[in-house]
């Protein structure tokens, strides 16, 4: 699949501002992050902001963006429109529990309410992304189990991560979030690692003799039906090769996993501001590590159609 | 509405025969010539005369070599939109611009709904899916629904244009939910396949596989020719026969 | 169910319309019945050489649809993938849309607009100059010209020899192996009985004539289950459909089709009783070695060849229907020593040299293989015969109950001719088919009126005594019977600029236009001032050796002049031949003109019929461009050619249309047969009927006569056909016609070259017509097998068009060259791993002539020892309106620069044109080659490159999007 630059910022960066929103929200509703204007703002203007930059990044892979309402209206068959839905719905109880906990400076209440809403809504947006990708049975890498998962486990590992980078940023720190973020780290790692394995080992029933209905030995294609790349090449058909892909596995390692593992260590053995910049560092790391992650999970996706052009 | 219909009333479709397709591309360009000015139009080429020229196309033809113990062939292989039973494309589709007729199963686009997110266009295996970027817009093969029910045409030229076109008579047209219509009967009989059943899509397009080397074959059961052995060798028998 | 009976090819019961076709009520707003067009014209497609009928779609004075024509003879309903691309070729940017006269150097594509009557005014005065000089000194070719009656008549009007069209490097080797040999040949002359035949094999046909017929035959043999057996090097298109693929090595089609007789002649599965009537073999040869009749016929005083009567035991005129003749023996008639034909083609046949053993590795295909074909032929010929129940009468008078019929057929075409063998390759099929009795019997191969003729056909060419202000006293193009027919001087030397019909290529039917180019530039056999040009691209892909060739165009002398004073060139796009003319006369498309698929042409008859077409316009010109045959008429008449003027010197024809009516070769005979006589009830022959157009356009653009039941089969002696085709002006007597597969013309060559006979060729000559003036069918390796290292140069090197660009050059049609915009090698799979090669590498094809880059596709389908591409795809920068980064120029490429376009120097130094030596055919798949990857910085572009063309004036830039049917929907939507 090809990795458009709009979906793999959309995804990342959803990700990553519905993790934090969950966080802010649960965290902030319940009391365990105290209300304090500064820290709110930018709590949740970072949360909002990705998730809204994310969204409107997504509508540069629109063809109609100027339609782009008509997704709402399908949600009963379609993961794209509950995306849809969930993510708008999401933001009515994110604004009023921003309203509350950051201009207001309440938590509980309905703050609380509003605040466990726009966690409830974050998990349920993420959802939804997860599973469009995770219902493409044409795409075997992601019609797996572990597609969803990664989806929210993505999304609470640069969720806590951004939340630790805040929380150490304003010096509110306790051992809990660095410890979460570490956590989450490296279940996303274990995850990733895992998936990898899976989709290294996949044995695709999917093949060029059941695409072609040619039963029995090799099916080889020997021309296009165009001499030029068209839409379903330029879209489905993008190739990685395998020496360029272990490279940017070791990146997405290096820069989603192991540098915020080694960073949230650093930040718990420093005091502040060196504990803080560690956090900072480790969420920026794993954002930029995501993107890549996020670029190689389509990058390494192949679509069945693919096996029409011998691909 | 981008739920299915429980059931359509037919199964409209076409069903390709590998044995006889020379890949000749009549239905490509019949296919093209009518639809881009028909339903869809128009069927967009960007940089037709340049380096990069994309066009929409709903039917395009692909050439493979399929090799088993038996020997090779080359077989030509039209691909276009099966109108699946159970197509995630239309599924998928956010704003319900991709439906499928309850009538008569075709799966068609409802331009002025899309909104080109090109998702439908990922949950169709088969590379159905063709993206007008010029418009901003996911076309497909229409199964000439403007052609098969079109009043303004002569009865005998309501099939799809491709079906129309095809020199070599490889294309069939009709309802595949009915056993007793002539095209199920072909399926039947010829060995009909789906294309990758095991995704769940239940197409309703059937390619009827290549014969050569199967026991469908044509063959001649000839003996060997033996020499004529007899008396003055072949001027003899020329002789003998000729005096008979 | 459709309430009429179907029409058409695709009728099949599961290729019908629905049986309710009304629209169901599924509420989607779905408009299902949009009006399709305002009108709708029946004309007849051009964008190849099939001529098909098709129905223009008119809407809003724009074409928007076109389909076939289900009532046509020809394509029944069915287009292929041009003819439903005709909309971008009629639209296409690279359309001319003034007459151009040269401003800058010759191929530099720098022009000004001129006004048509400056251009014929500049064409007329040197024409007429030339007519009144020296009218040879016109070379007049056409290429994919339909209209060859006219043209050819012109040239003979005119009074220049120098007429061809591009038959010669098409497939003459084809036609004339045909014509003299069984009166007719494949595709326009002839087709397999589609409907009876089970066995069914096809020779070197890729895309080829001709096209929808076949395609359609190919459907109705796979619906029935019929065999099909394909000999080819390629496995694509209809060979990737045979039942049984024969990847025979080029070249060696002859050999292997020779072993098949062997094998059949051994085990004597023969048809005697068919030979006997229909074949010239009972007919005594004389075997007197050294003397002047040596080879010839035995003939009575009247001039009737004889045969040997083995009852009353004497000599019998052949053609008596009493007659019990010999096929074996050896006789003594009138003092001279003589055999029946048949007893040499057993001799020649029977020997070991033409065993499946011995063949085998040279044709690469196994012994075992050739037998299994031979005696699946021999089975089907004669095990599963069929028997029509019709009954009919032969010429004598004769007979039967029933028609019948040995269910073989056969085709061939360009993969046989287009060698330097192919002529006795050809004939050699014929031979096989007259062998098992297939010709023109139910299952077999079957002539399509007005063939077939005699072998071979009528009049020979003229123009031996070409003079000033003089039409020649015939057409130029014609078939020599013997060393006195040919056009060639006291020395021998040719009188035409290509040297057809010289002793270099003595049955040149079609003419060389291959050769032209070289031959003007050299002068040789003499300088001529003009060459005139139609529908041609011999500047690019329709010449062998195209750099050369380019070279030779725009070659100087020492005063500067060019070495081809002046070229006029017609053509309706910027092809790369455009920029190489001093004077363009832009033509319309196709959809534009009129024409007419005139029988005293190139028919479109079928087996069962006699038929024509006109082509009419369905839209107007929307440039400043005229029809190439109304232009070339009324240049006749500025001219006063005889013929296109009335006595006072006025112009007899205002157009191409009121010639197509009016013009009558013979009294009654005109260039169509429908409709004729004032009232438009005669067919064939009668008065000019000013109303015919009209009543070809009433009929969906053709005329079509079908036979009755008993003129169908046997058409050589079948007594009602014969009486028809003399009614027609077919044939002149209703005489059998007997199939030669001993050419007595071709020996009389033979005999000149031993000395024999007043029109002797020159000494250094001789060889090579002893050698291959064989009155019976021979194999020899092609030439360029003998010239070359075939250890350094060791693959075949073969193109062929593909389907959608068959016989039409595509690149300037936006559909049509996405399909195919960059061709590639294809190489044997395991050939490319022998040499290293991967998949997708840039290789150097490299020749004796040259060489040239491309990249390279890896297939199992071929082959091993050849390599294949796609023709014609290469195209030069500038040219059909494509745009400098478009794959044509960058990635493909032209297999032409490195096929010579004459062979290696003899012993005497002496260059022949690379073609076959008895019909000048270009031998285009002779060429040899090695490929050898090339280095890394030279991948991913093609050489060699040529200097981009500027653009004609006033030639808007090709768009950068096409939007073609937007409109019709906008106007649709906008009406509801």
């Amino acid at each position: 699949m090809h990795p458009a630059f709009s979906v793999v910022i959309f995804t990342t960066a959803t990700g990553a501002g519905y993790g934090l929103l969950a966080l802010l929200g649960l965290l902030g509703g319940l009391g365990f992050i105290p209300a304090d204007f500064w820290l709110g703002l930018v709590g949740m203007a970072l949360a909002l902001g990705l998730i809204v930059a994310g969204l409107l990044s997504s509508t540069g892979h629109l063809g109609r963006p100027e339609r782009a309402w008509r997704a709402f209206s399908q949600w009963r068959s379609s993961w794209l429109s509950r995306e849809g839905v969930a993510s708008v719905a999401t933001f009515i109880p994110a604004v009023l529990f921003g309203i509350g906990w950051v201009f207001l400076g309440k938590s509980g209440g309905w703050v609380a309410a509003a605040g466990l809403l726009a966690a409830a809504g974050a998990v349920v947006t993420v959802c939804t992304t997860g599973m469009i990708y995770a219902s493409l049975k044409p795409v075997a890498q992601w019609h797996s189990r572990f597609t969803l998962p990664a989806y929210l486990i993505f999304a609470a590992m640069t969720g806590s991560a951004l939340a630790n980078a805040l929380l150490q940023g304003f010096n509110i720190g306790s051992n809990a979030m660095p410890a979460s973020a570490l956590l989450a780290t490296l279940a996303g790692w274990i995850w990733k690692l895992a998936t990898w394995r899976h989709n290294d080992q996949l044995e695709i029933p999917t093949n060029a003799n059941t695409a072609t209905g040619l039963a029995g030995g090799t099916v080889r294609s020997i021309e296009w039906p165009h001499t030029e790349e068209n839409y379903l090449l330029k879209e489905m058909g993008f190739r990685i090769a395998r020496k360029h892909s272990a490279k940017l596995r070791r990146i997405t390692q290096a820069l989603a996993f192991i540098a915020p593992v080694v960073l949230l260590v650093i930040a718990f053995a420093l005091p502040w501001p060196f504990a803080a910049i560690a956090s900072v560092l480790a969420a920026v790391c794993q954002l930029a590590g995501m993107l890549v992650e996020r670029w190689l999970f389509f990058a390494e996706a192949k679509h069945t159609v693919t096996l029409y052009y011998g691909r | 509405m981008t739920c299915l219909p429980a059931q359509t009333d037919k199964k409209l479709g076409l069903v390709i025969d590998l044995d006889t397709c020379v890949g000749c591309q009549a239905c490509v360009t019949a296919c093209k010539e009518w639809n881009t000015g028909g339903h869809m139009a128009p069927l967009t080429d960007i940089d037709p005369y340049g380096g990069h020229a994309d066009g929409v196309w709903f039917n395009r033809v692909h050439s493979y070599e399929h090799t088993t113990e038996l020997g090779g062939r080359t077989v030509n292989f039209p691909r276009s939109c099966l109108h699946c039973e159970q197509p995630a494309c239309v599924t998928v589709c956010p704003t319900g611009a991709s439906y499928k007729r309850a009538s008569d199963g075709i799966v068609l686009v409802d331009e002025d709904k899309c909104i080109g997110c090109k998702l439908c266009s990922w949950a169709c295996p088969y590379g159905a899916r063709e993206f007008d970027a010029d418009v901003g817009v996911m076309k497909k093969c229409t199964l000439c629904v403007d052609r098969i029910y079109n009043d303004n045409l002569a009865e005998e030229d309501r099939v799809p244009a491709c079906v129309a076109a095809c020199p070599t008579s490889a294309r069939h047209f009709g309802d595949l939910g009915n056993p007793t219509s002539a095209i199920s009967q072909l399926v039947e009989e010829r060995g009909g396949v789906a294309l990758m059943p095991e995704l769940g899509y239940n197409p309703t397009n059937r390619y009827l596989p290549p014969r050569a080397r199967s026991e469908r074959a044509a063959k001649v059961d000839a003996p060997a020719l033996e020499p004529i052995k007899a008396e003055g060798g072949f001027l003899g028998w020329i002789d003998r026969m000729l005096s008979n | 169910m459709s309430k009429t009976a179907p029409r058409g090819a695709n009728s099949a019961p599961s290729q019908r319309p629905l049986a309710d076709t009304h629209a169901p009520n599924e509420g989607d707003g779905v408009d299902t019945s949009p009006t399709v067009s305002d009108r709708i014209a029946k004309t007849t497609c051009y964008m190849c050489a099939c001529r098909c009928g098709i129905d223009v779609h008119i809407k809003d004075g724009k074409v928007r649809y076109i389909n076939g024509n289900k009532d046509h003879p020809v394509n029944r309903g069915v287009i292929c993938g041009k003819g439903s691309a005709g909309i971008m070729q009629h639209y296409s940017p690279a359309r001319l849309k003034k007459p151009l006269l040269r401003t800058g150097p010759r191929g530099s594509g720098e022009f000004r607009e001129i006004e048509w009557d400056q251009a014929l005014t500049i064409a007329t005065e040197r024409l007429s100059t030339i007519r009144r000089t020296d009218p040879k000194k016109l070379a007049f070719f056409t290429g994919r010209d339909q209209s060859q009656s006219l043209t050819g008549w012109w040239a003979s009007k005119f009074g220049t020899p120098n007429f061809a069209a591009h038959g010669g490097f098409c497939s003459v080797n084809m036609a004339a192996g045909g014509l003299y040999t069984i009166g007719g040949s494949f595709w326009e002359f002839g087709e397999p009985d589609w409907d009876n035949t089970r066995y069914f094999m096809l020779f070197g046909v890729a895309e080829d004539h001709d096209s929808n017929p076949i395609k359609i035959g190919l459907g109705k043999l796979k619906a029935r289950g019929a065999k099909v057996v394909s000999i080819n090097p390629c496995r694509t298109g209809y060979n990737a459909i045979a039942d049984d693929w024969i990847g025979i090595r080029p070249g060696t089609d002859g050999l292997f089709v020779l072993a098949l007789i062997h094998e059949l002649l051994k085990a004597g599965r023969v048809d005697l009783d068919y030979l006997l009537r229909y074949t010239n073999a009972p007919v005594l040869v004389v075997q007197e070695a050294g003397s002047a009749d040596d080879g010839l016929f035995v003939r009575d005083s009247d001039g009737n060849p004889l045969a040997w009567d083995r009852v009353a035991k004497q000599p019998i005129n052949a053609a008596d229907p009493e007659a019990k003749s010999a096929l074996t023996g050896s006789y003594e008639v009138g003092g001279r020593r003589c055999v029946p034909v048949f007893r040499l083609i057993a001799d020649r046949y029977l020997h070991e040299s033409y065993s499946p053993d011995a063949v085998a590795e040279r044709c690469g295909v196994s012994a075992d293989t050739i037998r299994r074909i031979a005696a699946e032929l021999a089975h089907v010929a004669f095990e599963q015969t069929i028997e029509l129940p019709i009954a009919w009468t032969d010429w004598a008078g004769r007979r039967n109950e029933t028609i019948k019929g040995r269910p073989v057929s056969m085709h061939a075409m360009r993969g046989i001719s287009a060698h330097s063998n192919g002529f006795h390759t050809c004939r050699a099929i014929h031979l096989l088919q007259v062998l098992l009795g297939t010709v023109d019997v139910p299952g077999g191969f079957r002539f399509k009126p007005p063939y077939p003729r005699c072998a071979p056909p009528g009049p020979k060419p003229a123009g031996k005594n070409a003079r000033p202000m003089t039409p020649l006293d015939g057409l130029p193009l014609g078939f020599v019977c013997g060393p006195d027919d040919l056009l060639v001087d006291e020395a021998g030397r040719p009188v035409r600029i290509d040297k057809a019909y010289s002793w270099e290529a003595p049955l040149a039917a079609h003419g060389l236009m291959h050769t032209v180019i070289r031959n003007a530039w050299a002068g040789d056999p003499y300088p001529i001032d003009t060459l005139f040009m139609y529908m041609t691209n011999m500047a690019w892909n329709s010449s062998m050796n195209t750099g050369e060739t380019i070279a030779m165009l725009t070659d100087k002398d020492e005063a500067g002049a060019y070495k081809i004073p002046f070229i006029i060139y017609s053509d309706a796009y910027y092809s790369e031949t455009v920029p190489f003319a001093d004077l363009v006369l832009p033509d319309t498309t196709y959809l534009e003109r009129h024409d007419c698929i005139s029988l005293l042409d190139r028919p479109i008859s079928h087996a069962d019929g006699a038929a024509d077409a006109i082509r009419h316009p369905v839209v107007q010109p929307d440039r400043d461009v005229r029809p190439f045959q109304s232009v070339l008429i009324e240049l006749g008449a500025r001219l006063g050619l005889p013929g296109f003027v009335e006595e006072d010197g006025s112009a007899k024809y205002r157009d191409y249309a009121d010639y197509i009516v009016n013009h009558e070769r013979t009294p009654g005979i005109g260039p169509l047969a429908g409709w004729r006589g004032k009232d438009g009830a005669s067919i064939g022959k009668g008065d000019a009927n000013p109303d015919q157009l009209q009543r070809y356009i009433d009929n969906g653009g053709f005329w079509h006569h079908e036979f009755v039941d008993d003129q169908r089969y046997y058409k050589m002696g079948n007594r009602a056909y014969l009486d028809f085709a003399v009614e027609m002006g077919f044939i002149a007597k209703a005489e059998p016609i007997i199939f030669q597969p001993y050419s007595e013309p071709i020996q009389r060559f033979r005999l000149a070259a031993r000395g024999h006979g007043k029109v002797q060729p020159p000494d250094a000559e001789r060889g090579r017509i002893e050698a291959y003036m064989d009155p019976l069918p021979f194999w020899y390796a092609p030439f360029e097998e003998d010239s070359v290292d075939l250890e350094k140069y060791p693959l075949h090197a073969l193109t062929q068009r593909p389907m959608h660009m068959y016989h039409s050059w595509g690149s300037q049609n936006a559909w049509l060259r996405q399909i195919t915009s960059q061709n590639r090698l294809f190489v044997h799979r395991q050939t490319a791993a022998g040499l290293g090669l991967a998949d997708d590498d840039w290789v150097w094809i490299e020749s004796v002539n040259g060489r040239v880059k491309g990249q390279i596709k890896l297939i199992d389908g071929v082959n091993p020892d050849t390599v294949w591409t796609w023709n014609a795809i290469g195209k030069r920068r500038g040219s059909w309106g494509l745009k400098d980064d478009a794959a044509e120029s960058n990635r493909g490429f032209l297999l032409n620069h490195i096929i010579g376009d004459q062979t290696s120097a003899d012993a005497n130094g002496k260059r022949y044109s690379n073609s076959d030596p008895v019909t000048g055919q270009a031998a285009w798949f002779d060429v040899r080659v090695r490929i050898v990857k090339c280095a890394a910085e030279e991948a991913g572009f093609t050489e060699p490159q040529f200097e981009r063309f500027a653009q004609p004036p006033n030639v808007e830039p090709s768009p950068e999007v096409l939007h073609f049917g937007a409109a019709f929907r906008m106007k649709r939507e906008a009406a509801e």
